[in-house]
C-alpha cells in the first residue's frame, strides 16, 4: 500500500492580486519503506509538494493521503497529531538557538506531553544513533552544519515516525558532509523501515540514495520512475538538464562542435569495458569525446558521455550499429540542447 | 548637607526604584500579552487578523504619540479613579503604566518578529499548536531580544518617572524639580541627578549581563 499518496494536488498562491500556480495536478504515491527523491530545479514547486506531505501548505485542489487518511477531512487537532508522526529536516536546520542539543531533540516529545524523563532516554539513543554522544550539553551555535542536521535528524525520530520528509536537506553542507548524512538517511532507511522523501536540486544526491524519483518542473510533475530508468532514459528536458546538469552542459553543448552528436549510456560491466576504443579500432574512425561522467547509482557504475562522430555518414552508422550491440544505449543530441 | 536632606534622598530613592518597578512589572502584565497579540494577529503571524492588528496599532500608535508629561496630566482624572489621589508615587504609576504598556507591546512585537520563521515552520512540522509556539518557542528563542527590552523600558520608565516629579510625583524627579528648580539649590539637583544615572547604570548593566548569559546563540 502507498503510504503517501496524492491526489490531482493543485497549489495556488495570491501574489500582489496574481493567482500563481505552484503545483499543477499533481499525482504521486510513494510506496512504505522507499526512498524517494523528488527533484527539480528552484521555483519548480518542489518545497510546496514536499510541505503538501504534512499539511504545511494546504492544497487548493486535490487530496494527498497518509496512511489512506485524507488530511483535508482531518480536524485541527487530528492533523497536528499526524503530523507529530511525520519528521522533517529542512536546508537551514531550523534548530532552536537557545535550546541544547538533547533539549532540541526532547522538544516533538514535550510537543506530544512525553514525560521529561522519558523524553531524554529516548534522546539518548537517538544521539547515539546519529552517532553524538558527546556533543549532548553542546548549543547549536558550537555545531558545524553536519552536526546540525545530524541533531535535526535525531529530532525528526524522536516520535518514531513513519514517514521523514527532507526539505534540501543537504543543499548547506559540503560533498563530504552531504555524503555522509545520506549515508546516515539511508541507514535509518534500511534500519527503522521508515519512508523517505528527498527534495533537492542535486542529481547526485538522488543518484545516491533514492530508488524512484519524480522530477518536477514548473508546478508539474514530468517524469517519475526508478532512478536508473529516469538516469538511462531521459524522456524531457527537465530531466535530461537535472542528469547532465544545465549549467556544465547548456552552452558548451552548442560549442562541441561536431556534424552528428550522439549520447550513450552505460550500464553495469559495459562501464568496465573498453567500448569506445574497440569501437574506433574496429570502424577505423576517430570518435570525439565531448563529455563524459560516471555515477554510481545505488552500487552500479552507470557512465554518461556525448560523443562526436565523423563527417561520413556511411561511418557514423557503423558506429551507432557498434555501440549497440556493446549493450549501451544511443540517443541522438540535438543542438538546441 | 544634613541628615533630613539624607533621610529625604533616601525616601526619593525608594519611591523612584517603587514607580519605575511597579510600573515595569503592571506595564508587562499588560504589555506583553497585547504584544504577543500584536505578532500573532500581525501580516507574518501565527493567526494573521487585520482588523484586530489594525485596531491595536492604532491604538497603540495614538498612544504613543502623546508625550508622556501631557499624558499624566490627561490623566489626572482617571488617576484619582483608580488609586483615589492625583499625587505622590502610587497615583505616578498609572499614567507610567498606561504610558509604558504600548511602548512595550510594541517592543515584545519587534523581539517576537526576529525569531527564525524556520524554527516555527519546524515545531509546527513537529504538531505543535499555536499556543504551544508561542511559549515554547517564540518566548524562548526571542528571550534575549526581550530582555532587552525590558532593559530600555526600565531606562526608559525611569526617566519618566523623574519626569513626573514636575507634578508632584515624588522620587527624585520630585526632589530634583522642588530643591533644584523652585529652591536653587543645586546641589541637591547635582546629587538626585548623579543618583540617577548610577541606578541608569546599574539597571542596564545588570539587563545586559542577564540577557547575554542567558544567549546561547553565539559561542
Amino acid at each position: 500500500m502507498s503510504v503517501i499518496e496524492i491526489k490531482n494536488l493543485t497549489k495556488k498562491f495570491e501574489i500582489d492580486g496574481n493567482t500563481v500556480v505552484a503545483l499543477n495536478n499533481i499525482n504521486l504515491n510513494i510506496e512504505k519503506g522507499d526512498i524517494f527523491g523528488i527533484i527539480g530545479m528552484s521555483g519548480a514547486g518542489k518545497s510546496t509538494l514536499v510541505r503538501s506531505i504534512n499539511y504545511l501548505e494546504k492544497p487548493s485542489e486535490g487530496s494527498v493521503y497518509v496512511d489512506g487518511v485524507n488530511l483535508g477531512k482531518l480536524s485541527e487537532k487530528e492533523l497536528r497529531k499526524t503530523r507529530s508522526n511525520i519528521g522533517m529536516i529542512f536546508q537551514n536546520f531550523h534548530l532552536l538557538e537557545q535550546k541544547n542539543v538533547i533539549d532540541n531533540i526532547c522538544f516533538p516529545l514535550e510537543i506530544r506531553g512525553v514525560k521529561r524523563a522519558d523524553a531524554k532516554r529516548r534522546a539518548k539513543e537517538l544521539l547515539e544513533l546519529v552517532k553524538l554522544e558527546e556533543k549532548e550539553k553542546a548549543f547549536p551555535s558550537q555545531l558545524s552544519g553536519g552536526q546540525k542536521q545530524r541533531v535535526a535528524i535525531a529530532r525528526a525520530l524522536a516520535t518514531n515516525p513513519e514517514i521523514l520528509l527532507c526539505d534540501e536537506a543537504t543543499s548547506a553542507l559540503d560533498p563530504q558532509t552531504t555524503a555522509s548524512i545520506l549515508e546516515l538517511i539511508k541507514n535509518i532507511n534500511e534500519t527503522l523501515g521508515i519512508t523517505v522523501v528527498i527534495i533537492t536540486h542535486q542529481m547526485s544526491v538522488v543518484t545516491t540514495v533514492c530508488k524512484r524519483v519524480a522530477i518536477i518542473d514548473g508546478g508539474n510533475l514530468v517524469e517519475e520512475g526508478l532512478v536508473e530508468t529516469i538516469f538511462e532514459h531521459p524522456r524531457t528536458d527537465a530531466a535530461k538538464e537535472l542528469i547532465s546538469g544545465k549549467k556544465i552542459s547548456y552552452t558548451p553543448m552548442k560549442e562541441l562542435i561536431a556534424d552528428r552528436r550522439i549520447r550513450i549510456v552505460f550500464k553495469e560491466n559495459t562501464a568496465y569495458e573498453p567500448v569506445i576504443a574497440n569501437v574506433i579500432l574496429k570502424v577505423q574512425a576517430p570518435i570525439n569525446i565531448l563529455k563524459a561522467d560516471t555515477k554510481d547509482i545505488g552500487g552500479r557504475a552507470v557512465g554518461e558521455m556525448i560523443l562526436g562522430l565523423p563527417d561520413d555518414v556511411e561511418k557514423q552508422e557503423a558506429i551507432i550499429t557498434e555501440l549497440k550491440n556493446a549493450r549501451l544505449i544511443v540517443t541522438e543530441v540535438d543542438y538546441n540542447e | 548637607m544634613n541628615e533630613k536632606v539624607v533621610e529625604m534622598i533616601i525616601q526619593g530613592i525608594g519611591e523612584t526604584l517603587y514607580m519605575t518597578m511597579g510600573s515595569v512589572i503592571i506595564g508587562y502584565i499588560l504589555g506583553l500579552p497585547l504584544g504577543i497579540l500584536l505578532y500573532v494577529t500581525g501580516k507574518k503571524g501565527l493567526k494573521p487578523n487585520p482588523i484586530v492588528y489594525r485596531t491595536l496599532d492604532f491604538i497603540i500608535n495614538i498612544i504613543r504619540s502623546i508625550p508622556f508629561l501631557i499624558l499624566l496630566i490627561l490623566l489626572i482624572p482617571f488617576t484619582r479613579f483608580v488609586v483615589g489621589q492625583s499625587y505622590g508615587s502610587t497615583a505616578t504609576i498609572v499614567p507610567l503604566v498606561i504610558c509604558a504598556a504600548p511602548y512595550i507591546a510594541r517592543v515584545v512585537e519587534s523581539s517576537l518578529m526576529e525569531v527564525d520563521a524556520g524554527v516555527i515552520e519546524a515545531a509546527r512540522s513537529m504538531g505543535a499548536s499555536n499556543f504551544q509556539i508561542i511559549t515554547k518557542v517564540l518566548l524562548v528563542e526571542a528571550r534575549t531580544s526581550l530582555m532587552m527590552g525590558f532593559t530600555i523600558t526600565t531606562g526608559l520608565l525611569l526617566g519618566y518617572s523623574a519626569m513626573s516629579g514636575t507634578v508632584g510625583g515624588g522620587g527624585l524627579g520630585d526632589i530634583a524639580v522642588r530643591y533644584g528648580y523652585y529652591r536653587w539649590q543645586t546641589d541637591i539637583m547635582l546629587i538626585t541627578v548623579i543618583l540617577l544615572i548610577i541606578i541608569f547604570q546599574i539597571i542596564q548593566n545588570i539587563g545586559t549581563k542577564i540577557s547575554n548569559k542567558f544567549d546561547h546563540r553565539k559561542r
